[in-house]
């Protein structure tokens, strides 16, 4: 069973539907009593870092979802700002991350090859994942996903990067740390590519 | 290469989906949630859907329109219509709607506008402008209410100080070209271009993909989008929803993607 983490941000509804068409038994997570029995969690996130930390936090889950992460290491999936939240820090926050992942979530505006370039990064772009990538199977060639973002995760290590896509400068577009995965773009709303990734986050 | 977006606009009215010339005369087209679907096989780049009674009517956005159009949708949703408060921008988004646009209410309130961004994020909230020409070659002017009421302020100072408000996407709307299907105003869509440093969308005259081909000719990577041609064919506008396949649409970029080789 999948987990969708509801802790009040994000696009729950979505990516319960992708899973209910695809017959993937998956169920949103509102308490830390839903998470008994779970596999494997999609984090997903919009908006601020910091309001995002501090809704998890007051969810109560967060304690759980450490344990499910760095402990059972069953596979986790972090969405948008729920990718970024796995990080140290922020450009955009105060507040520390989860620090599943090792890196810093910078802003574009600070790249000066992006500053010159519209800002929010918008719309459908190429992803080019690590050839071995299993989250990426099937996906190697000419897939695109929806992105909408004006932060991106700066891995420590190039060993996290999982996939990279170009945007005035190549950033990492999806990350990973063993069980731990993050990808910026919204797979919930990328049609038959993002259909795909989810499925392949379901038999991980 | 970031594509330009190609968007169908859906207009809700009384219920059902209508399209509209001069954003007067309803015409009925079919129903919301099947037009989603259809664009869902299609794989549309993104929809746009606004509710153009919500504001007249002074009405609270249908919320359960809304949750149900995103259910439904497998694409990147911009819904308008209605909204007033960042709070109910924030129950939208949170229904799975990835953009929440506002139009009157951003003229009126123009901190609207920070107080969205601070609560669902700058990449989330668009400003959609809708504008008529005036004679003389003097700029076009914002109006509201579905086009019954002059703001009497130049669409690109509206467009920089929604910018620095906290927009992260201005939707310009022609009034004079909509529904009338003779292309796209393409000195406006290069100004708007160069106006703003977000991205932004041309909406209002499309009659055929070529039209969408010369405004991305025009201006790289924008969004263009369009109401009629996608729920129109032919000369007897019969509705019939349509959408160009993957490889037409590449065909628009064609241009764009030799500049990037």
């Amino acid at each position: 069973m999948i987990a969708v983490v509801d802790y009040g941000l994000g696009n729950v509804a979505s990516f319960l539907n992708m899973y209910k068409r695809m017959n993937i038994p998956a169920k949103s997570a509102r308490v830390v009593d839903d998470l008994d029995g779970i596999d494997r969690f999609v984090l997903p996130g919009v908006g601020a870092f910091d309001h995002a930390m501090d809704l998890l936090d007051d969810s109560g889950m967060r304690t759980a979802l450490d344990e499910l992460a760095l402990v059972k290491k069953v596979p986790v999936l972090g969405v948008c700002v729920g990718m970024q939240m796995m990080a140290d820090d922020s450009d955009e926050g105060k507040r520390p991350g989860l620090g599943w992942v090792s890196g810093r979530v910078r802003g574009f505006v600070t790249e000066p090859e992006v500053a010159r370039l519209p800002l929010p990064h918008m719309g459908w772009n190429d992803v080019t994942p690590q050839p071995s990538s299993a989250l990426f199977g099937g996906l190697e060639t000419g897939a695109r996903f929806y992105f909408l973002h004006s932060f991106f995760f700066d891995c420590a290590s190039r060993k996290n990067v999982e996939a990279e896509a170009r945007y005035g400068v190549d950033f990492s577009c999806a990350v990973r740390s063993g069980n731990v995965h993050g990808v910026q773009f919204h797979p919930e709303k990328s049609h038959h590519f993002g259909a795909a990734l989810l499925r392949n986050f379901a038999t991980l | 290469m970031l594509r330009p977006r190609i968007i169908p606009c859906l207009l809700v009215h009384e219920g059902g989906l209508v399209k509209t010339i001069g954003f007067k005369n309803p015409k009925y087209v079919g129903d919301p949630i099947n037009a989603v679907k259809i664009f869902n096989e299609k794989e549309a780049d993104e929809l746009v859907v606004l509710d153009i009674d919500a504001t007249v009517n002074g009405a609270e956005p249908d919320y359960e329109m809304i949750a149900h159009v995103a259910a439904e949708s497998r694409m990147p949703l911009c819904y308008g219509g209605g909204v007033r408060t960042a709070a109910q921008a924030k129950r939208i988004s949170l229904l799975g709607i990835e953009k929440v646009a506002i139009s009157a209410a951003a003229l009126e309130n123009p901190n609207l506008i920070a107080d969205m961004a601070a609560e669902i994020g700058r990449q989330s909230v668009v400003v959609i402008l809708d504008i008529k020409k005036r004679s003389f070659g003097r700029e076009a002017e914002v109006w509201t209410h579905n086009a019954t009421r002059n703001t009497k302020r130049p669409w690109t100072e509206v467009a920089r100080e929604a910018e620095a408000l906290g927009a992260g996407e201005i939707v310009l709307n022609s009034i004079d070209r909509d529904g009338a299907m003779q292309g796209y105003d393409l000195a406006l869509a290069l100004q708007l271009r160069e106006t703003v440093g977000v991205p932004v969308t041309l909406l209002g005259g499309a009659g055929s993909l070529d039209d969408i081909r010369a405004v991305i000719d025009t201006c790289g990577v924008v969004g263009v989008a369009a109401g009629s041609l996608f729920v129109f064919k032919g000369t007897y506008r019969a509705v019939l929803i349509n959408y160009p396949d993957a490889a037409t649409k590449e065909s628009l970029f064609a241009n764009l993607i030799r500049t990037e080789a």
